[in-house]
């Protein structure tokens, strides 16, 4: 049996709407692995939380938000910027890299606490480290003021690496 | 049905398939903008459509709790499928609100 190695490299503007397309395209990617639904759940709950970071707070883009009677002053200042989402299959085990230029962290231990927050003005609710690290089997971040930030999440797939075709 | 319909004091919220932080910031204004309403106490979230939730989510629930909860109010959560729940859960929402 052949074993299945696969690279995917996705590089996206910095706006809220392709939080789903990041998650789409992960889905898709690990598909052939013929995940089950629970995991596909946890990689996308995870992908979701490490792109909105990059989007909202690497970048601050908080586009699609709007606070009851008030529309926030930054809403059209869209500042530019890309992610870029890194996939990589090997030995049933996915890896992913998401990778903003943004402003980065100062403490990165503070921003992994659970609840913690910078911006409770969006209802953030501070939960999405704590998320990446329950879903994921590992989560490494990288990140240096002013530079950007780097997550790498790692997940041990429980399918066969192998899906053979029905011919 | 409409997204957001008030029925016996409830705010009913449909939530559409996927809650991620684009969606978050119309679901949580819309939900305010009923909860204005003197005959609207509690907020049901229904999630029959929903099939993934991130923790934006949790800070839509999250706020709206925060807005009826001191009025007695209380925040249900409906129809939660595996993954939702499990969000619910971790995130400790469970013990704030019924998910029935």
């Amino acid at each position: 049996m052949k074993e299945m190695k696969n690279d995917m490299e996705l590089t996206f503007d910095a706006i809220s709407s392709n939080e789903g397309l990041a998650r789409v395209a992960v889905a898709a990617f690990v598909s052939r692995l013929n995940p089950t639904i629970e995991e596909l759940a946890d990689i996308k709950t995870a992908v979701s939380e490490a792109v909105t970071n990059a989007i909202i707070h690497g970048y601050g883009n908080i586009q699609g938000y709007c606070k009851h009677g008030e529309a926030l002053e930054t809403i059209d200042k869209e500042s530019p910027g890309k992610v870029r989402m890194k996939c990589q299959l090997e030995h049933g085990v996915l890896k992913v890299m998401v990778e903003d230029q943004g402003r980065g962290i100062e403490n990165v231990e503070k921003a992994m606490e659970p609840l913690f927050t910078t911006r409770p003005d969006l209802e953030r609710s501070g939960m999405g480290f704590a998320f990446m690290e329950a879903f994921m089997d590992d989560l490494q971040v990288e990140s240096a003021p002013g530079v950007g930030t780097i997550v790498r999440m790692q997940k041990k797939m429980t399918s066969g690496p192998w899906i053979p075709s029905e011919e | 049905m409409d997204q957001f319909q008030v029925i016996d004091h409830c705010l009913m919220v449909k939530l559409p398939q996927e809650i991620d932080h684009y969606q978050a910031g119309y679901l949580s204004q819309e939900a305010d903008s009923f909860l204005l309403r003197p005959d609207v106490c509690h907020v049901v979230f229904d999630f029959e459509d929903t099939e993934f939730m991130d923790s934006s989510g949790i800070g839509i629930i999250m706020g709206r709790y925060k807005k009826v909860a001191p009025l007695g109010g209380k925040v249900y959560a409906i129809n939660v499928g595996k993954q939702v729940g499990r969000i619910l859960e971790l995130s400790g929402m469970s013990k704030l609100v019924e998910v029935l």
